[in-house]
């Protein structure tokens, strides 16, 4: 039943995938610079994480082409229409993940040479944490596999913990040192964004779980 | 679910449908909800106008066919003995996929089926009457000053539309389409299906079309015909986004072979 007939559309999907996958690649890429530039205090790769988000919005805006021609030419319907759609949205996700990357590089450089208010522990993890996710959640999209999607989620929870003890820790520092309130909020920033990567990669999970499904929900846990 | 409560037109139950020793149609039952259009779509001989043909007996003039299951018009089997093919006709009109006027004036087409029905008692009536049905089929306007012309010389788009109003003037419940627009260019294609949406108000619409994005664009609900099956009715929206069958899902993304 599920004989491939459509040749040309298949084959033009098939480079929106590719192209996801290599948007992908270079939204992980910017996070883990990102996050290595506040590690080694290296504002010369912040600065390159920032010259490299071009690229990626150039890809956002070029594979959201691709879709809308895929739709205007071939008319998707069904499951097709669906991972379409997918695409459209999870190629935003991205392209803001990047942002989020971009903040913390920006971070980075407004701190300049200024000491670490405390070793990094947690916002490591978090970076971890924040590129498996994307990484899974866009194997899952290729696989058109619901349920290693919805086995993503609870890494958000772990994401969301994490940032949770940060938060604290640094309040409780910018509490009793007043004059640390500046550094602390540097970090701060830099948690939060890696926690809105963990979220947009939830986002991508939901897309996924619509796609191959068709059940259109927030997931909540 | 359609977001208004539903009134079944026509309710179809378990009908086969055997041209000689062929079953072509093969336990189809389905409802067909009032002042809806319900579009059947499916690959060329999937029985989907065969059993558009059922809906209004155009099928018994065929030497050799059976039918057994009802096919229920506001709750009474059409194919009850007592009753006269001709009237079902005239409660459930068709037009068909060519433009098939008679070579006569537009108006004598209009006026014909009222005539031979006795549904006029004098010339003012008849007029009346082709009128609005012209005006419902969005002809009136552009060819009142034509209602003697022959009909053939209307073009294919007008033609087809004066098949409707042909239809219309007999004040039918219910009207069939088999592939109204197949022979027409996009702009008359355009023009019968804002006119099918206007119809809709006023009278329940079945159409078959080999065309999906005709059944997308104009239906509320649509049904996938299959070697004499129906795989699937429901809400066309569901349909085209995340249909329930395997066969459905293979047949709208065009990957059938």
């Amino acid at each position: 039943m599920s004989k491939r007939t459509r040749a040309r559309y298949d084959q033009n999907y098939a480079a929106i995938e590719g192209d996801i996958l290599k948007m992908g690649s270079l939204v992980q890429d910017a996070i883990r610079n990102s996050i290595e530039s506040l590690k080694q205090r290296d504002t010369n790769m912040a600065q390159e994480v920032i010259d490299r988000d071009l690229r990626i919005n150039e890809l956002r805006f070029k594979i959201e082409e691709a879709c809308m021609t895929l739709i205007a030419t071939q008319q998707p319907a069904a499951g097709d229409l669906r991972a379409v759609v997918a695409a459209m949205n999870i190629v935003v996700d991205m392209e803001r993940m990047a942002d989020h990357a971009s903040g913390i590089a920006k971070t980075v450089i407004r701190m300049g040479d200024e000491p670490l208010l405390k070793p990094l522990i947690d916002l490591p993890k978090m970076a971890d944490i924040a590129r498996d996710m994307l990484s899974d959640s866009l194997d899952a999209f290729i696989n058109r596999d619901a349920a290693a999607a919805k086995a993503i989620a609870p890494r958000d929870v772990e994401m969301d913990v994490l940032y949770k003890a940060i938060f604290d820790e640094l309040v409780e520092i910018m509490a009793h040192k007043p004059g640390s309130v500046e550094r602390a909020t540097y970090l701060l920033w830099c948690a939060h964004n890696l926690e809105r990567i963990g979220d947009r990669a939830i986002n991508i999970v939901e897309r996924v779980i619509f796609m191959t499904t068709g059940d259109m929900r927030e997931l909540t846990f | 679910m359609s977001s208004k409560d539903p009134k079944a037109k026509i309710e179809v139950n378990n009908l086969d449908f055997f041209y000689g020793s062929v079953k072509a149609l093969s336990e189809i039952t389905l409802k067909i909800e009032e002042k809806e259009i319900t579009a059947l779509i499916g690959p060329s001989g999937c029985g989907k106008s065969t059993f558009l043909r059922c809906l209004n007996r155009m099928n018994d003039t065929i030497p050799g066919i059976r039918i057994e299951g009802d096919v229920l018009l506001d709750g009474v089997d059409i194919y009850r003995a007592d009753l006269d093919p001709v009237d079902i006709r005239q409660r459930v009109g068709m037009v068909f996929q060519k433009p098939n006027p008679f070579p006569q004036s537009v108006y004598d087409n209009v006026a014909f089926g009222p005539r031979v029905l006795g549904l006029t008692r004098n010339r003012v009536d008849e007029a009346e009457i082709v009128e609005r049905s012209l005006r419902q089929a969005a002809l009136w306007d552009l060819i009142k000053d034509r209602l003697g012309v022959d009909a053939l010389e209307l073009s294919l788009g007008e033609q087809q539309r004066l098949c409707i109003a042909r239809v219309l003037a007999v004040s039918p419940e219910v009207i069939l389409m088999d592939e109204p627009t197949s022979a027409l260019d996009p702009i008359a294609t355009m023009e019968i299906e804002n006119l099918m949406a206007e119809l809709k108000e006023y009278y329940t619409i079945v159409v078959v079309t080999h065309n999906m994005q005709q059944a997308a664009r104009v239906s509320e609900k649509t049904g996938l015909f299959w070697l004499g099956e129906l795989v699937e009715l429901d809400d066309t929206e569901k349909i085209f986004t995340r249909p329930k069958e395997e066969r459905t899902e293979a047949y709208v993304t065009g990957r059938v072979g």
